[in-house]
This record gives C-alpha cells, sequence and structure tokens, in this order.
C-alpha cells in the first residue's frame, strides 16, 4: 500500500518557539485507506470542537458585518436626509454604537474567554470601570496618532474624534471583551504566535484589518477628484469599516483554511 | 577584477546620471533663440537699398499701427467645426454670419503639438462678468479673455454633448456684445480688431495633447471694419500656423515683430494697405526670420529659406527704386506681386525649418537615455544579493566582456540603428548633432551594460539552481521593517504616475516615515518587554549572544562602541535598576520624533491643495513677528551647537560658536531678525562681510574635518579620528546650511539634528538594523526633510536667495552651487549623517558603508528609472509641464547630487579597505 500506517497523533513542535519548551501533541486528520476510499475520519476530540468553534465565529463574525451594513441602512428608513457621506458624523456614531453593543452581547453570550472567574460584584464593577477607561484612553490615542498623521488639530476635532472612536470599536473594544484590561494579555496576543485560541487568531485579524484599512483610506485624500468621499474623515473611517468587514470574513476563512497549522497551546 | 560594491554603485550612478542628463537634453527640446544681446536691441531694418547710387529709402521706422485696440477671444478647445461646420451654424449665428458675410477673415489655424494649454481659470463666467466694465473704459489697447468651459465640457463629456451646443451659444452672445461694442467706439482715424481663436481642439473622445487633426484644426477668426465686406461664393478658410498670429498682431499693433517669434504674418489682414507698405510687412517678417535662423543654425546661409530671402529682398531694392522714380504703372503693381509673392515663399520656407527646431520632443534621445537608466536600474537589482553580502564585493571580468562575440555584434547594430535614425530624422536629434565618436562610445557603454547584464543572469541561474528549493524561509523571516521598506519603495514609486500624488508628494513621505516611526515604536516594544517576559527562559541566551558579540569584537581587536558596553552590562549584570530611564526615554523616542515631524509638517505647508493653509512659516515672516522669530532664530542656532558640539574637537567647537553668531549677525545685518538691544530698524545691508565671516568658519571646520581624515587614511590611526573627522565636516556642513536657510527654516535644521541623535542613540543602535534598512531610513528622512524645508515638485519654492548669500551680485557657479545645496539640504545631512553613522558601525560590519552606498543608489535609481518611463508614456499628458516636467528636473538634480555623494562614499570606503589590508 502507497499509504503509511496512520496514526491520530502526531508530534509538530510550534513553529517559532523555543525547541526547548515541552512538546505540544497536536490531533489531526488524516486520509484513511487509499484515494478510491476517499472518505474524512474526523476523530472525536478537539478537532471537531475547534469545527464547531469556527462555526460559531463565523455567525458572530456575520452578525458584526450584518450589524455594520444595517447601520448604513436603516436610519435612513426613518431619518430624512440620511447617507453615510452626507451625514457622516450621525453614522460614524450609529456604527460605533451598534458595533459595540453587538460585540459586548456576543461576548456575553458566547463566552469566548474560557475561564469565566467567579468574582465578587465589586471586582466585575472594578473591571468594567477598567475597561471604560482603557477604551477612553484608547480613543486619545487613536485620536493623537491621527493628528500626528496630519489631521488638523484645531479644526475638525469632532470628525477626528469620532474617526478614532470608531476605530477603537473595531480594535480596542474587542480586546475587552476578549481579553479584559490585562495589557500583558494583549502583548501576548499580538506579539508573534500569541494567540491561544482561535478567537485570539480572530482577534489579531480582524484588528489588523481594520487598522490597514484606515491606513489605505488615506491614499485618496491628495487626489483632486473633489469627491464627497475624499472629505476628511471619510475615506478612512470607510477604509476602516471595509477593512474590519473584511477581517471579520477572512478571519474564520483563514482559521479554516489553515487548520492543520494552526496549534494551540492549551490553557 | 575585483569590485567593492560601493565603488560599483558610485560608477553605475555616475553612468546613470549620463543617461538622466541625455533624457532630459531631449525631454527639453532647447527652444530656438536669439542670442541675448548687450548692446542695444537690433534696430528695425530700413527698407532694402535700392541699388544704384543716390537713392535712400526713407522708411526706416516701424510702420505705425493698423488698429487701435484688439480684442482676442482665446475658446480653449474651440474645433474648426465648431465655428465653421453645421455645430457653429446651428449655436453661433453671429458669428456664422460675420464669417459669411461680414467683414472678416477666418482662417484654420494649426496647433503644434504637444496641444496643451496651463489652466488657470476654471469658471468662465469670471471671465465674463468683468467685460461689461472693461469695455466701456478706454485704458487699454490689448485685451485677452481666455475661456475654458469648453475645454472642460470636452474632457467630461466630448465633443458630441449636449452641453457644447448651449456654450458655443454663449460664447456667440459675448462675441456679438464685444463686437458691437468695438464697433460702436471706432473712431474715424484708426480701426479696431476682434481675433477668434481656440489653442487647440478636441479629439473625438473630447482629449486633447496629441497631434490628430481635430486636436490641431482650430478655427482663427479676423473680424475688422477695416477688411472689405466679403461678398461672392463662401470659399473653404486657408490653413495657416498658430504661431502667426504672433507676427501678424505685431504688425497690426505698429511693433515690432518679437525676436523669438516663427510666425509668417498672415497676408490678407494687411491685403488693404498699399503695395509698399505690404512689402514692408513681409520684408520686417522675413528680416526678423532670418536673424533667428542665423543665431541658431551655424550653416544658415546653405538653407532654402534664406537664399530665397536674399533674392527677394534684392528684387525688393528693384521695385523700390522703379517705385522712388515714380513709376507707378500696372507693371509696378504686378512686379510688386510677383516680389509679395517670392517673399511669401521665402517666410514659409523659413518658419518650417525653424519650427522643426521646437515643440518636438527628441524622441531619440530620450529613448538612448531611458536605455540606459533602465540598464543601470537592471544591473543594480541583479547584483543586489552579492552587493549585500558580507564580503561586499564581487568579481567583474570586464576582459571576456568586452572581446565577446555579442558585445561587438551589439556595438555594430547600435551602430547601424544610430546612422539610419541620423539620416532619415526629419527634426533636429541632440544625440545625432554629437560627434561620432562620442556617438560610438555610448553605444559602446550601451552594449557594454547588456553584456555585463546578461552574464549577471546567467550567473544567477548558475548559483541558484541548487538553493531554489526553499525560497519560502528567507521571506517568513521578514520583520514588519522590511514589509514597510519594500511596500513603501513601491508604492511611492507607482504613485508617481498620478499628477495629483507628485504635486503632494510630501504627503506621501510624511505617511511614510510616521508609519516608520510607529513601527519601530512596536519594534521596541518587542525588545523592551517581551525580552523581558521571557527573561527566567532567555537570558542565559541573551547572555550568551553578548559574549559571544564582545569575543568576536575583541578578536577584531577594535573598540567596541560605549552603546554596546551599556548594553552588554545590562544584560549580563544584575538588571534590576540599570538604565531603566534609559529603557523609557528609548520607548518614548519615536513619539517624540513624531511630534517633531507634526510640527514641522505646521511649518511649511506645500504642495498644490493646500498650499494656502497658514503655517508657521508665514506667520513668523510677516512682519509684526520679528522678535519672536529673532528668539527663534536665537534658539535654534543655541540648539544647533549643543546637538552638533559633542563629537567635535576644542578647534572646531569654537569655529562653530563664532560662525554660529556670524549667521544671526547675517540675519540681522540684512533685516530678518533684531538683536535685542536694537530697537529701531537701522539700514539693511547686504550682510557681505558677515555671510563671508560664517564662510571661513564652514571652510575652516571642513578643512579640519578633511585634514583628519587624511590623516586617518595615511598614518592609519585610529577609526576615532576618522569618525572625528566626518563628523566635523558634517557640522561643517550644517554651518553652512544654517547660513543659507531663511531664519524662519532654522527650527527644521534643529528637528533634523535632533532626531539623528534621538534614531541613533535609542533606535538604531539598540535594535541593530542592518546597514540596508539603516540607509533605507535615512534616505526616507532625507526625502521628508526636503519637503519639510518647504520644498515642492513646482519650480516656484525653489528658494534662490540662498544663492546671493555673501555674494555683491549675480555669480553664475557659486549660485547655482549654493542655490542646489540649500535646495537639497535635508537629503544632503541625512546622507553625510549616515555616512557617520554607517563608519561609526564598522567595528560590527566591516563592509557596512559599502552596503549603505550600494542601497542609497538603488533609492535613487529606482525612482528615476520608473518616473523617466512615466513621463516618456505620459508626454501628451494635460498636466506635463506644470507638473511632471518640474518634478522631472527635480529627480534629475537628485541624480547628480547622489551621484557625487556616493562618491564620497566609496572615498571614505576605500580609506577603511587599504587599512584593512594594511
Amino acid at each position: 500500500m502507497a499509504a503509511p500506517t496512520t496514526t491520530n497523533c502526531r508530534f509538530r513542535p510550534r513553529p517559532g518557539t523555543d525547541p526547548r519548551a515541552p512538546p505540544v501533541y497536536v490531533t489531526g486528520w488524516r486520509r484513511a485507506g487509499s484515494a478510491a476510499a476517499a472518505t474524512l475520519r474526523w476523530p472525536v476530540n478537539r478537532n471537531t470542537m475547534k469545527e464547531a468553534e469556527v462555526r460559531r465565529l463565523l455567525a458572530a463574525n456575520l452578525l458584526c458585518v450584518f450589524s455594520v451594513i444595517l447601520s448604513a441602512v436603516v436610519p435612513a428608513s426613518f431619518w430624512d436626509g440620511f447617507t453615510v457621506f452626507g451625514t457622516h458624523l450621525a453614522w460614524l456614531c450609529i456604527c460605533s454604537v451598534c458595533v459595540s453593543t453587538l460585540n459586548i452581547i456576543l461576548h456575553l453570550v458566547l463566552k469566548p474567554n474560557l475561564a469565566p472567574k467567579r468574582s465578587s460584584f465589586a471586582h466585575k464593577i472594578s473591571r468594567f470601570l477598567k475597561c471604560c477607561i482603557y477604551f477612553f484612553m484608547s480613543c486619545i490615542l487613536f485620536h493623537a496618532i491621527i493628528v500626528l498623521y496630519g489631521a488638523p488639530l484645531i479644526e475638525s476635532v469632532t470628525e477626528t474624534f469620532l474617526f478614532a472612536v470608531l476605530l477603537s470599536t473595531f480594535t480596542t473594544l474587542q480586546c475587552l471583551c476578549m481579553l479584559g484590561p490585562n495589557i500583558q494579555a494583549w502583548i501576548r496576543v499580538f506579539s508573534k504566535n500569541g494567540a491561544t485560541s482561535i478567537w485570539e487568531s480572530s482577534l489579531q485579524i480582524t484588528t489588523m484589518c481594520s487598522i490597514l484599512g484606515a491606513w489605505f483610506g488615506a491614499f485618496p485624500i491628495p487626489l483632486d477628484w473633489d469627491r464627497p468621499w475624499q472629505v476628511w474623515p471619510i475615506s478612512c473611517s470607510l477604509g476602516a469599516t471595509f477593512g474590519y468587514m473584511a477581517g471579520l470574513i477572512i478571519a474564520p476563512l483563514w482559521i479554516h483554511w489553515n487548520r492543520k497549522q494552526l496549534t494551540y497551546k492549551s490553557r | 577584477m575585483r569590485l567593492r560594491s560601493g565603488v560599483f554603485a558610485s560608477s553605475c550612478l555616475l553612468v546613470e546620471a549620463l543617461g538622466v542628463a541625455l533624457f532630459l537634453r531631449g525631454f527639453f527640446p532647447v527652444p530656438v533663440r536669439s542670442l541675448p544681446r548687450r548692446e542695444a536691441r537690433g534696430d528695425p531694418p530700413a527698407e532694402p537699398v535700392p541699388p544704384g547710387p543716390g537713392m535712400v529709402s526713407n522708411w526706416t521706422k516701424i510702420p505705425p499701427p493698423l488698429f487701435k485696440k484688439v480684442v482676442i477671444v482665446l475658446i480653449d478647445a474651440l474645433r474648426d467645426d465648431f465655428v465653421f461646420g453645421s455645430k457653429g451654424k446651428q449655436f453661433m449665428p453671429y458669428t456664422t454670419q460675420v464669417v459669411e458675410k461680414g467683414t472678416s477673415y477666418s482662417f484654420i489655424a494649426e496647433a503644434k503639438p504637444p496641444t496643451v494649454t496651463m489652466p488657470r481659470i476654471k469658471v468662465d463666467d469670471n471671465v465674463t462678468r468683468h467685460l461689461d466694465k472693461v469695455l466701456k473704459r478706454e485704458d487699454w489697447d490689448l485685451l485677452i479673455l481666455h475661456y475654458l468651459g469648453l475645454d472642460h465640457i470636452g474632457h467630461m463629456t466630448g465633443p458630441k454633448s449636449p452641453l457644447v451646443g448651449p456654450k458655443l451659444r454663449e460664447m456667440d452672445n459675448i462675441l456679438k456684445k464685444i463686437h458691437i461694442s468695438l464697433l460702436s467706439k471706432e473712431e474715424a482715424s484708426l480701426p479696431n480688431l476682434l481675433v477668434v481663436c481656440g489653442d487647440h481642439g478636441m479629439s473625438e473622445t473630447g482629449s486633447h495633447g496629441g497631434s490628430s487633426d481635430g486636436e490641431v484644426h482650430t478655427p482663427l477668426l479676423f473680424i475688422s471694419s477695416a477688411f472689405e465686406k466679403r461678398s461672392g461664393p463662401l470659399t473653404q478658410p486657408g490653413f495657416v500656423q498658430q504661431t502667426d498670429l504672433a507676427s501678424t498682431l505685431a504688425v497690426g499693433l505698429g511693433l515690432p515683430i518679437s525676436r523669438n517669434s516663427v510666425g509668417n504674418l498672415i497676408l490678407p489682414v494687411v491685403g488693404g494697405k498699399t503695395m509698399r507698405e505690404q512689402l514692408r510687412f513681409v520684408h520686417l517678417n522675413g528680416f526678423q526670420l532670418s536673424r533667428l535662423l542665423q543665431e541658431n543654425t551655424p550653416a544658415y546661409e546653405k538653407d532654402p529659406g534664406y537664399e530665397h530671402f536674399k533674392i527677394a529682398e534684392k528684387s525688393h531694392g528693384n521695385w523700390i527704386k522703379l517705385y522712388l522714380e515714380g513709376n507707378n504703372s500696372e507693371i509696378l503693381l504686378n512686379l510688386g506681386k510677383k516680389v509679395l509673392k517670392q517673399y511669401l515663399e521665402a517666410l514659409k520656407t523659413l518658419s518650417s525649418s525653424l519650427s522643426k527646431q521646437v515643440a518636438q520632443y527628441d524622441v531619440y534621445s530620450m529613448m538612448v537615455g531611458t536605455v540606459i537608466i533602465m540598464e543601470v536600474l537592471l544591473l543594480l537589482l541583479l547584483s543586489l544579493p552579492k552587493a549585500l553580502s558580507s564580503q561586499a564585493e564581487f568579481e567583474v571580468s570586464l576582459s571576456p566582456l568586452l572581446f565577446s562575440l555579442l558585445f561587438y555584434l551589439m556595438c555594430l547594430m547600435l551602430c547601424a540603428v544610430h546612422v539610419i535614425v541620423c539620416t532619415s530624422a526629419e527634426s533636429s536629434c541632440y544625440f545625432c548633432s554629437m560627434s561620432w565618436l562620442t556617438a560610438v562610445g555610448v553605444m559602446m557603454l550601451i552594449s557594454a551594460l547588456m553584456c555585463s547584464i546578461l552574464s549577471a543572469i546567467a550567473k544567477i541561474f548558475e548559483n541558484s539552481r541548487p538553493p531554489l528549493k526553499n525560497p519560502v524561509v528567507s521571506s517568513s523571516s521578514w520583520s514588519e521593517i522590511d514589509v514597510l521598506i519594500l511596500a513603501g519603495t513601491i508604492g511611492h514609486v507607482l504613485s508617481l504616475g498620478a499628477s495629483s500624488f507628485i504635486e503632494e508628494e510630501h504627503q506621501t513621505w510624511y505617511f511614510l516615515i510616521n508609519t516608520l516611526c510607529l513601527v519601530l515604536c512596536q519594534e521596541l516594544c518587542r525588545n523592551n518587554f517581551l525580552l523581558k517576559e521571557w527573561d527566567p527562559q532567555h537570558s542565559t541566551t541573551v547572555k550568551q549572544n553578548f559574549d559571544s558579540i564582545g569575543e568576536a569584537s575583541e578578536c577584531k581587536n577594535i573598540d567596541i562602541p560605549a552603546a554596546r558596553n551599556s548594553k552588554l552590562g545590562e544584560a549580563t549584570s544584575s538588571t534590576e535598576f540599570i538604565k531603566r530611564s534609559d529603557k523609557w526615554i528609548s520607548l518614548a523616542s519615536p513619539w517624540i520624533i513624531l511630534i517633531c515631524c507634526r510640527l514641522l509638517r505646521s511649518l511649511n505647508q506645500t504642495g498644490v491643495q493646500w498650499a494656502h493653509r497658514p503655517d508657521f512659516g508665514h506667520w513668523l515672516t510677516s512682519s509684526e513677528q520679528k522678535s519672536e522669530l529673532s528668539f527663534l532664530a536665537a534658539v535654534s542656532l543655541l540648539m544647533i551647537f549643543f546637538l552638533v558640539q559633542r563629537r567635535c574637537s576644542l578647534v572646531s567647537k569654537i569655529a562653530m560658536v563664532l560662525g554660529l553668531l556670524g549667521v544671526y549677525s547675517y540675519r540681522a545685518a540684512i533685516g530678518n531678525v533684531i538683536f535685542p538691544w536694537q530697537h529701531a530698524s537701522k539700514g539693511i545691508s547686504k550682510g557681505i562681510t558677515e555671510a563671508r565671516f560664517v564662510y571661513v568658519f564652514v571652510l575652516g571646520i571642513v578643512f579640519t574635518g578633511t585634514k583628519d581624515l587624511l590623516k586617518s587614511q595615511v598614518i592609519s590611526a585610529d577609526s576615532s579620528v576618522k569618525s572625528t573627522g566626518l563628523w566635523e565636516v558634517y557640522s561643517g556642513l550644517v554651518l553652512l546650511v544654517a547660513l543659507l536657510f531663511r531664519p524662519h527654516n532654522l527650527p527644521v535644521l534643529v528637528f533634523c539634528l535632533l532626531i539623528q541623535t534621538m534614531m541613533t542613540k535609542y533606535i538604531w543602535r539598540p535594535l541593530k538594523f542592518d546597514a540596508a534598512q539603516i540607509t533605507i531610513m535615512h534616505y526616507w528622512f532625507g526625502q521628508a526633510f526636503f519637503y519639510f524645508q518647504g520644498n515642492s515638485n513646482g519650480i516656484a519654492t525653489v528658494d534662490v536667495s540662498a544663492g546671493f548669500v555673501g555674494l555683491e551680485s549675480y555669480v553664475e557657479i557659486p549660485a547655482i552651487f549654493l542655490t542646489a545645496f540649500a535646495t537639497y539640504a535635508g537629503p544632503l545631512l541625512w546622507a553625510i549623517h549616515l555616512l557617520c553613522y554607517l563608519s561609526s558601525e564598522v567595528s560590527r560590519n566591516s563592509a557596512a558603508v559599502g552596503h549603505g552606498c550600494f542601497c542609497y543608489a538603488l533609492m535613487r535609481s529606482v525612482p528615476v528609472a520608473i518616473y523617466i518611463v512615466l513621463v516618456t508614456g505620459l508626454r501628451y499628458h494635460l498636466f506635463i509641464w506644470s507638473v511632471f516636467s518640474p518634478k522631472l528636473l527635480y529627480e534629475g538634480v537628485h541624480v547628480f547630487i547622489t551621484a557625487a555623494i556616493c562618491l564620497f562614499f566609496t572615498a571614505m570606503d576605500q580609506n577603511h579597505s587599504h587599512k584593512v589590508q594594511d
């Protein structure tokens, strides 16, 4: 037989980690028998769990995408004259609020971070307050970075700040939901090979895509086309939004595609 | 022959500079120009002297004007059929009536490609709403109206658009208004003239710039009561050149024909005058053209036009003789007509041979230049892996290359092509006009480059067979910095294809360096936090690494830089409290740099779209803010001293202090800044003495530096002498820049030095980037500083006043040198700083300077080569003269400057290699 002997487990050191770290055993699926009997046999272990997780992730992400689309479409039905370009600031607010509420609800429902510690009410409150402060600080930080990139300092402060809020919603808020106000965890997730679950991989991808989208969104500003979407900050916020949506869609697909390579250290 | 990468890169850049020069010469054809004359302007010629003694014509002055007032209505993109075709009949009834029955002459004027406009006013109403007021006034002789709306309609929707009709009707009404107003003002003495013309037509898609019939055929209407009323059947309008308008108007207004005009007089316009006057006019025109020809062509006497003119002049003389004798018969008139015909023939030949020299791209020279530049780029790219290897050397075998059959075949083929092109070319060509020896030399150069490219490709194929399997490994090891550097370089090059991105190129660079700083910040965070986090696991390996580095450097017997020592100490010793503050400064440094860049960005608004925004520079230079400006300049000079002095010798420090004081007193002398004790503004001088005082110190510091450099080469002292020497040369240049920069730009210099210091101390040294990355970062910052100092890609922002600092009057060579130096101060200072940095890093990587030189050359070659290809493709673009050509000039000059910098790099590298061999 051409097919080698089959085992359900194989040893593979995690790429890019210290070789002296304890080996991680990873379960993998394989093609059973010859090509004629092309049936896939799924070992009943973490892989099926992973598949289910990916499906849950996909559903959650699609919900987020729909919330963004709805935030652009629905207000026009009860608010005359609402357009994404024309009343951009209103849209920015609506979109941020929609996405953040949905994210918080999803977080409460799905509980992706698997360790819901039993903690006191006071602890929860302080945690929540900390999260609020972190979110506000991230808004300020984004605002500062945008100004450093050349946004006007005094004029159109509202536009810049709302754009910063949108960016924070797409990036920081998700991190806060997923990881809590824990800087060490953030650094771990955003360093190379630091993700420990598909939710964290998804977080990495959507955050990167949102920021890259905003970055690319600045490109058309110098062009002299005099289009309505070239007005500050429309192109950037649209770029961030499209980047975010793209990230939401790409993340489950990418995880599904690379499910063999993705090996998460169990907690 | 072994070649080091620095030498290789500089020779490549020199060849590239040659190619750029050739391309520029072909792209900007030198227009025919009369020589600038010191003596009084050439008097208009008298009538030709009739042969025989005793008779002299009394017509020696310019003839009097034929028209009192002239109105020129220029309608952009007015194609001939819009007036003479069915559209004209439908939408321009008044004009059609004037053309068919009125007192007018109509022509089709041919435009010369490139058919472009330099658009300025964009709304036609802005022109029309002043018309009534102006027409009522009496204080003008010539009125020019430029209507751009039709062109916009053409660009947006094409010539068949429904918008064209109403626009033509609007134009017709305006023409009617002007014509009636001119007629009502007319006095008995002199009639008025209305000229209607288009600057170019439009193609069937509505664009223009090329040379199709629709684009070059424009209507030209002369309307005046001086002309005879049209009668009889309507004839097809005759063809004239657009350039003829200038000569005709000059004659009509009684002015001398401008010396550089290549046009012919349009004879029907002066058809109402007597035969003698007509002959006089065409003689003036012919004389002007033949003089222009004399000044531009060496062999003008053989030109058929010139010969014709001389014959016609002779017959003219004979005719005058007959005329002055009182002969006034029919025969004289017929004879006059014959002379006129001779003149017209001569004029036509003259102006056609003159206009061949203008308004055409010299495509052959451009092609040769482009080929050279592209070959150099290819060669640089192909030798990239070898040049950046640790030896930074490669084997170049010229002799087998020069004796190969391929080389000779290629030479022969190129020479044959050259002969064919040059003998068949109709228009003049710069490359063909060079001597044969030079041309053959260039052809040999091209074939040699081609052969070396081929051999390089062959070598790569030979070598890369075995390790071709895993290219993934190399790509996966790319850090964020590498990705950003590559993407930024490619993105910037691609952005050069869009005119807006060229106008706003500063935004591209600011954006890139901002992103670079953020990525550096991330890198620093990773370096500081993650290493700490994994400390228990990794401290041993880190320690080992540092130990091995220390051992390696000790083996080489080269002193370890202080920064390394501290780093080593940090890793090996107990790490609790040492350099904690250093870490935080290091983490904050990208943010400080970002803030500096943001401040600089609002110092000088540049570009086109946002250039009108208020900025600090304008605020500071306004006269009320003199004391603020003085304070700022003083503080900046002080800061410059503190930032520069730390690595200078004592003598240079003193010279620096005196020089900077001199800079301030120079600015005070010319009235830019004030001394605190000086309350009233005293007389303003040119500040020659003060400026020369500073020049003395600049030369002194540079000389001290050079002396150190020579010393380090000759007696091969330790490398610290050399780095001090380099730093002194650098500080001398800083002093020169401080002198040449306007006072409000001195903060640019301060921030430049500050950023360099911070980068060196807290970012580049700790993060241990390789020479290529450092070079590219220097290049990016250099480009950004080019724009921070207020430059743009338009010619208007070049500060020519820098060329007059310390000079009594305009002296060409120093003025050009100083202006170029001041304009490119940013990139130059960063390049020299790069050299200082890399030569201090030699202990770590002995080939650092060579790598830096090679990367710098490559970074310059890539945009130039791509841009030249882009410009060649876009040579009929609407903005070619207003946006793309100035940028081309900037790029060209930058290549020359970079070639000089690379030569300096190579010279420094040479020293080092000698020393290593010793």
